[in-house]
């Protein structure tokens, strides 16, 4: 997968756990968390969604690098590749 | 073998079982009863000549309203982790609703102001104090499960001069959610007030069915399997370690327990000789009158929704000495949500503080007749509150403390639980879990949310 292919992965994502948001506008660099309305549990989500579709683990100590959707495709790209 | 079985198809266990299932655990509620809801379900009555109505348990009002499309509230949360839409709730808004004492009336919506300028009306003295109250509770993290407990009334008298407005403000949280008498614990309070005060109360178009239908179809649709009429009768644990439940069908093995059947009802049924904490069955229960009219309240005659009725000096929330305590009432008119239609039959309903060891003493005999005087009482309370109102009864249903523990296995008809609860869910035992009202929350969105926090955490964040 490409980071692009990453990063659409997480968009997917964001967009089934929270169907409220606009996500066209997402800033890379900015917190997830600031610009849209998630928080502790659908971080869980997140997680849970990877590993559901794509077999892709991420341990608790690891949640704080799904920060930002540049974090995330940074930390997650070498899983999707493994 | 099963990856969690969840005791109760009330509110919190189907909740809890909709995250678990949804992420691929294999998950099975078992329930005693032959319908989903517990503490919140349906029942139907027939009456000579083939007169049949269907009732609701509970539901005067879903809390925690929300417009759609709003944030960051507990409702918001709830449909997202259960992945339903904010129309699928067909949601209807409360009028208003008043807390009515002897010398005060005090109007709420689910448009804040409307409670602060009533504050200014009628306590202008406290209604600077009143703003600071509200800016302490909105900054206060409720959530944190490490807070201590601290006394509601102690606090709120410290900041408030007027005790007859610290009594008003607490009525309707008591009686909506707590499990101890006449005081609640500090974060306890906060939740209720923004749950009711702050966000406010609506009603699904089609009652409490509406809600059930929606959790029980989103359980099934991620792949949960659901048994009906089939009590847990012993949790099997061994080494302190859980192994599954005992049913009348056999054994079920399971890796996880989570109960929503209370805390003494749980504990009680765990098989080994583990020693585990007192949980004492708690005080408070109710007896609920239903009253089906053959016209609706005019709304020029009566347009609120709810009525947290008290006709004493203080507000008694505690267990009465006698078997039901009349000075004070939950009165409401499901017919006042909005919008409201104005033909049919009218629908009242009248809560009152009961007894349940006096109920449960009495002979069957007796037990009819009393609810005939709970029945009478309630009409006066109707006559009272809506004085100029000619409808006639074409139906009524009374339902006691025992009628609750009939129905919901809580013990003494406790609808807010134990006294004792485990607020992080947990017990002595790996992997047997509490979810709903012996959590500590109540209330339909309260039971829900406890439902999905608690799986969440040890479900499916617990296992790496
Ligand atoms: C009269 C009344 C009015 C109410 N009004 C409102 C209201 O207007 N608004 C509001 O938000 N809340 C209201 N409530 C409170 C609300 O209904 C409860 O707080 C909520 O439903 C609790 O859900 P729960 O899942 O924690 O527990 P429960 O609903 O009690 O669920 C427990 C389930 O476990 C089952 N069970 C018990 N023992 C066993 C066993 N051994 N094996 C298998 N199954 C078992 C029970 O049958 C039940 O279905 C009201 C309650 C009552 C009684």
């Amino acid at each position: 997968m490409t980071t692009q292919d990453v990063k659409q992965v997480v968009i997917d994502i964001i967009a089934d756990i929270a169907p409220d948001e606009d996500l066209s506008v997402i800033k890379e660099d900015v917190s997830l968390r600031e610009q849209l309305d998630l928080d502790s549990m659908d971080f869980l989500d997140i997680v849970m969604e990877l590993r559901k579709r794509h077999r892709v683990e991420v341990p608790a100590d690891d949640y704080p690098r799904l920060a930002t959707l540049a974090s995330c495709v940074e930390y997650l790209t070498p899983k999707f590749i493994q | 073998m099963y990856d969690a079985v969840i005791v109760g198809a009330g509110m919190s266990g189907l909740a809890a079982g909709i995250r678990l299932a949804m992420f691929d655990k294999k998950v099975c509620i078992f329930e005693k009863h032959s319908i989903p809801g517990g503490l919140n379900s349906y029942y139907r009555r027939r009456r000579e000549p083939l007169e049949e109505r269907k009732f609701d348990v509970g539901l005067h009002a879903m809390t925690n309203f929300i417009r759609k499309g709003e944030k960051g509230k507990p409702f918001s949360k709830l449909l997202k982790q259960l992945r339903l839409d904010y129309d699928s709730f067909q949601l209807e808004e409360q009028s208003h609703s008043k807390i009515q004492f002897p010398d005060a009336i005090l109007k709420f919506s689910n448009d804040f102001e409307l409670l602060k300028s009533e504050v200014a009306r009628f306590f202008p003295d406290d209604y600077q104090n009143f703003l600071h109250l509200v800016e302490t509770i909105v900054q206060f993290n409720e959530l944190d499960l490490n807070a201590t407990y601290q006394s509601t009334k102690e606090l709120l008298s410290q900041r408030i001069k007027n005790p007859q407005l610290v009594e008003m403000i607490m009525c309707p949280l008591l009686i909506y959610g707590s499990a101890w008498e006449n005081d609640m614990d500090f974060s306890q309070f906060v939740i209720m007030f923004k749950s009711i005060f702050l966000e406010g109360f609506a009603r699904p178009r089609g009652g409490v069915r509406t809600i059930l239908e929606l959790l029980t179809k989103k359980f099934l649709e991620v792949g949960g399997e659901i048994k009906y009429r089939t009590p847990v009768e012993k949790i099997i644990v061994e080494n302190k370690k859980i192994k599954g439940v005992q049913t009348p069908n056999g054994f079920v093995e399971s890796k996880q327990v989570f109960s929503s059947m209370g805390l003494p009802e749980t504990y009680e049924r765990v098989s080994e000789g583990v020693r585990l904490p007192m949980a004492p069955a708690g005080p408070l229960s109710f007896t609920e009158t239903i009253l089906f009219y053959d016209k609706k309240v005019p709304l020029e005659q009566f347009d609120s929704t709810i009525v947290f009725y008290n006709n004493a000096s203080q507000y008694r929330y505690q267990r009465p000495s006698s078997l039901y305590d009349n000075t004070s009432a939950v009165f409401c008119a499901p017919d006042n949500y909005h919008p409201n239609q104005r033909d049919g039959e009218g629908v009242l309903r009248i809560t009152y503080m009961a007894n349940y060891n006096l109920w449960k003493s009495l002979e069957r005999e007796v037990y009819l007749q009393k609810k005939q005087e709970v029945l009478a009482d309630s009409i006066k309370l109707v006559n009272t509150l809506i004085p100029d109102f000619d409808g006639n009864v074409t139906f009524s249903d009374v339902f006691s403390p025992t009628t609750i523990e009939r129905y919901t296995w809580h013990k003494a008809g406790a609808v807010y639980g134990s006294t004792e609860k485990s607020r992080a869910g947990k017990t002595p035992i790996e992997n047997l879990f509490i979810i709903g009202t012996d959590q500590g929350f109540v209330g339909i969105v309260g039971s829900i949310l406890s439902g999905i926090s608690i799986s969440n955490l040890y479900g499916l964040m617990g296992e790496s």
